[in-house]
């Protein structure tokens, strides 16, 4: 419920989109909030056999069957347990279907300008899912490259 | 009058009452004395040319009106139902859905008059009806307006014909005595209207503050479900003025007259003792004799539901009652009803955890609300369900006229109508199978003559099964006709170059066949109207697949040919069976399984490394789920749950935890980011919200 009032809060301003920031250990992520549906807390999920490992399973929303993604185990990171503040975040890759990725944490809603923004260095394998650096005051953001995600380069 | 707001309802309906007379042609077709059968088609020829008159759809009433009057004729015996006759009709029935389509396009029923058709129509009533006397054709299309010229004396002040019941006059008495007035009102609805019971209702409406309406014929019941003709009767007690009534009831529009009159009880009471059985027999019989010819209009809708003509017409009518709904409706009904259910395993969690302080009550209603929402959520799911009759039963008609333009004789047997799909699948599988039919129609059967030549019965056999099978829905459309000459096709696609001879010359039957399924690839020698134009199946190949599903042919020279269609039930319903895998829940569809045998582990034998076991004489490996799903088996006991699954004749067992019970499942894709395990078929959400995944059976064979 919260992190609703979060997002009513935010103010849009044109030439810059909004980003959720979430974490996941201590880096901070930006989610484009045009990709995002909702965000739910940590519920209850199916595991899926023979699936992709970061695959943690499916989840009902309200209806409907959502694969459910670690980011954790998708960036090659340790498996926490899950705490209070961790979020599934429904984003639609495709604008159409739903897609869950878990965060350890659902931060805040940024307004982020272009123009504070760098390329990551895409030889870099690790940062084959970072679309974009941003700079915050004194933090860096990863904004994800929500699209890839969905792609498999295991 | 505005008519605009009735035209979807208008399209609906006409739609209906077309299906209805292509399915009563047919049946008349074979059965020309079949009286039931020529009613019925009276009855939605007239329903038709009312319909399209108020509607200010002129070609379309004419065209309805002379088809009606031919088969008044008919009705009354003076003409006999002959083969130029049907195919007339036949093609009344393409001209009416001609007009349809213009008017579904563009509201606007076009220009075609039809003219040959009616004079067809005209010449073929004239021709027969020249033998009857001059007067009896003039009477006979009126029949069902003399429903109404049958009031003796030219009075429209029906009430009359009606007796009050015994406590009836007495309220009438008692209200008299009052100084409140005794009315008998007769109303009569416009003929063009078409909601007429929406109309009475209120009149009703209108009527019940100024008094008490004591007796109505019909009933109210029978004119709430329109079971009367375009007039009513009434006896209403009220202490307004007869002019305050009279206002109240014209101020409903559609309205043609009302006869009104204050009148007195004795001449209408029936309470003097000694005759009391006799004055109420009299009473029953004018109201059969008043309302019998309506009665027929309500015994039209029942049957139209059922496609059958009903084999009596004494008993009570079933009205079909139905409701179209936008399916984007559905939708946000099926999502509500899951909120629903997720608060409500809130609730149900939040009881558990103070059992001290939760009272019985309580818990009771919890369980209550519990059963609710289940059902609840099942009715939704069903809803979109549609029996796949919707969409084959205009197929016979097509088979007739195929027939006859081909000239080949051929029959039509279907099976499985009642099997449901989704309604986003129904609305798509139309086209295709009319492509499948035609084309066994066109290029499977042979000629007459061929026939004859290979012993096989005159009339050609096309079949069209439709059953579930697993996840699927299957549809095979076979014929009992010439088979695809493999040989032909092959050379066929040499000579268009599609294929090489070499690739030819390599190619097995299989592969030959798939040919057809290329684009631009048709192998009738002689292009005829009916098929054959190059762009059947893979047409049809791409919409199947692009609904998931997908289309085979078996085959076999001088014996015939099938095509099977599977569909995936992306939204359908099984029934299933719960299971359960290392404290994990499946579901098993039903259909597949065959025993359920509880098996000691020591019974387990060893054939070739893999494990069987001995049951009823028959060897079945077994298959141990746990394993399959990459989990701990939780089962510690000496004895194994073994569910017996068959895929065609081949046998598995499949070795689970526990077993919950049965449950009828949604089934819902798992999406398309995870590389899914081909085992699993699917997900469905139980009635607690949780998620259990559905085991494909076929798969793990």
């Amino acid at each position: 419920m919260d992190d609703i009032q979060k997002l009513e809060g935010a103010v849009k301003k044109l030439d810059a989109a909004q980003y959720i920031i979430a974490t996941i250990g201590n880096e901070q992520f930006g989610i484009d909030i045009s990709y995002i549906d909702n965000i739910v807390r940590m519920q209850r999920i199916t595991r899926v056999p023979k699936t992709q490992k970061y695959f943690k399973g499916v989840i009902n929303l309200r209806g409907v069957v959502i694969p459910v993604m670690s980011l954790r185990l998708k960036f090659g990171l340790e498996e926490i347990e899950d705490t209070n503040a961790t979020r599934i975040i429904i984003i639609k890759p495709d604008n159409v279907t739903p897609l869950g990725v878990i965060v350890d944490s659902v931060v805040e809603v940024l307004t982020l300008d272009e123009a504070d923004m760098d390329k990551p260095d895409n030889t870099d394998p690790r940062m084959q899912h970072i679309a974009m650096i941003a700079k915050h005051g004194d933090d860096l953001i990863s904004i994800l490259n929500i699209p890839s995600l969905t792609v498999d380069k295991e | 009058m505005d008519v605009s707001q009735y035209l979807e309802i208008f399209i609906e309906e006409t739609k209906e009452h077309l299906q209805t007379l292509n399915e009563q042609l047919l049946v008349l077709e074979k059965e020309p004395d079949n009286s039931e059968t020529i009613n019925e088609i009276f009855r939605a020829a007239h329903s038709l040319k009312g319909m399209a008159g108020t509607m200010g759809y002129k070609r379309m009433q004419r065209l309805t009106h002379d088809m009606e009057n031919v088969f008044s004729e008919v009705r009354a015996g003076k003409m006999t139902v002959s083969a130029e006759l049907i195919d007339i009709v036949f093609q009344c029935l393409d001209a009416l859905e001609e007009y349809l389509d213009n008017i579904v396009n563009n509201s606007d029923e076009g220009t075609n008059d039809n003219e040959p058709i009616i004079q067809r129509l005209n010449a073929v009533l004239n021709g027969e009806s020249a033998t009857v006397p001059a007067p009896a054709k003039e009477a006979a299309p009126a029949s069902v307006q003399t429903a109404v010229a049958d009031v003796p004396a030219g009075d429209d002040e029906k009430f009359r014909n009606y007796k009050l019941a015994d406590f009836e006059s007495k309220a009438a008495r008692e209200a008299v005595k009052k100084g409140m007035h005794l009315y008998g009102i007769t109303v009569y609805i416009e003929e063009s209207c078409i909601l007429k019971s929406a109309r009475a209702f209120l009149i009703f409406k209108n009527l019940e503050p100024l008094g008490d309406i004591i007796r109505s014929v019909p009933s109210v019941q029978d004119i709430e479900d329109e079971r009367f003709e375009f007039d009513f009767t009434m006896y209403m007690i009220s202490g307004k003025s007869l002019e305050t009534i009279k206002a109240t009831i014209l101020n409903v529009s559609e309205i043609k007259s009302v006869a009104i009159k204050e009148v007195n009880v004795d001449d209408y009471a029936t309470d003097s003792p000694g005759n009391n059985a006799s004055a109420v027999a009299t009473v029953d019989s004018t109201e059969v004799g008043a309302t019998s010819k309506s009665s027929q209009a309500p015994a039209k809708k029942a049957d139209s539901g059922s496609g059958k003509p009903a084999t009596s017409g004494g008993s009570k009518p079933v009205v079909n009652r139905s409701v179209r709904v936008d399916i984007e409706k559905l939708d946000v009904l099926m999502n509500l009803v899951s909120e629903l259910i997720i608060a409500k395993n809130g609730i149900v969690s939040a009881s558990d955890a103070e059992t001290s302080s939760t009272t019985q009550a309580v818990r009771e209603q919890v369980e209550y609300l519990e059963n609710i929402t289940t059902n609840l959520h099942e009715s939704v799911m069903k809803v979109r369900m549609v029996p796949i009759e919707s969409v084959v039963n205009r197929f016979p008609r097509m088979i007739r006229d195929l027939s006859k333009k081909l000239d080949k004789k051929m029959e039509l047997y279907m099976s499985g109508e009642d099997t449901e799909l989704d309604r986003t699948v129904i609305d798509e599988i139309g086209d295709p199978l009319m492509h499948i039919l035609r084309n066994s129609a066109d290029h499977g059967l042979e000629s007459a003559e061929i026939r004859a030549e290979r012993g096989k019965p005159e009339v050609g056999s096309i079949f069209l099964d439709a059953y579930q099978d697993g996840n699927n829905v299957v549809i095979e459309v076979r014929d009992d006709g010439n088979g695809i000459d493999v040989e032909k096709v092959k050379a066929k696609a040499v000579e268009k170059g599609v294929i090489t001879q070499e690739q030819s010359d390599l190619m097995d039957d299989k592969e030959a066949v798939a040919l057809l399924f290329r684009p631009s690839f048709s192998t009738a020698e002689k292009i005829s109207d009916v098929s054959g134009r190059g762009v059947g199946l893979d047409v049809v190949k791409t919409k199947i697949e692009g609904l998931g599903g997908n289309i085979e042919v078996r085959t076999e020279l001088g014996v015939g040919s099938t095509f099977i269609i599977r569909l995936p039930l992306t939204l359908a319903i099984i029934q299933s069976l719960m299971v359960v895998v290392g404290g994990e829940k499946y579901a098993i569809p039903l259909s597949a399984i065959q025993t359920i045998e509880d098996i000691a582990k020591t019974d387990i034998k060893h054939v070739r490394e893999k494990e069987v076991i001995n049951l009823r004489g028959e060897v079945i490996p077994i298959i141990r789920l746990s394993e399959v799903l990459d989990i701990e088996s939780t089962n510690t006991t000496d004895n194994l749950v073994v569910v017996i699954v068959k895929k065609g004749d081949k046998q598995a067992g499949l070795v689970v935890d526990e077993l919950i019970g049965q449950l009828e499942i949604v089934i819902k894709s798992l999406g398309k980011y995870m590389n899914n395990c081909k085992q699993i078929s699917g997900a469905t959400i139980l009635g607690d919200g949780e998620v259990a995944l559905i085991l494909d059976a076929n798969a793990l064979l």
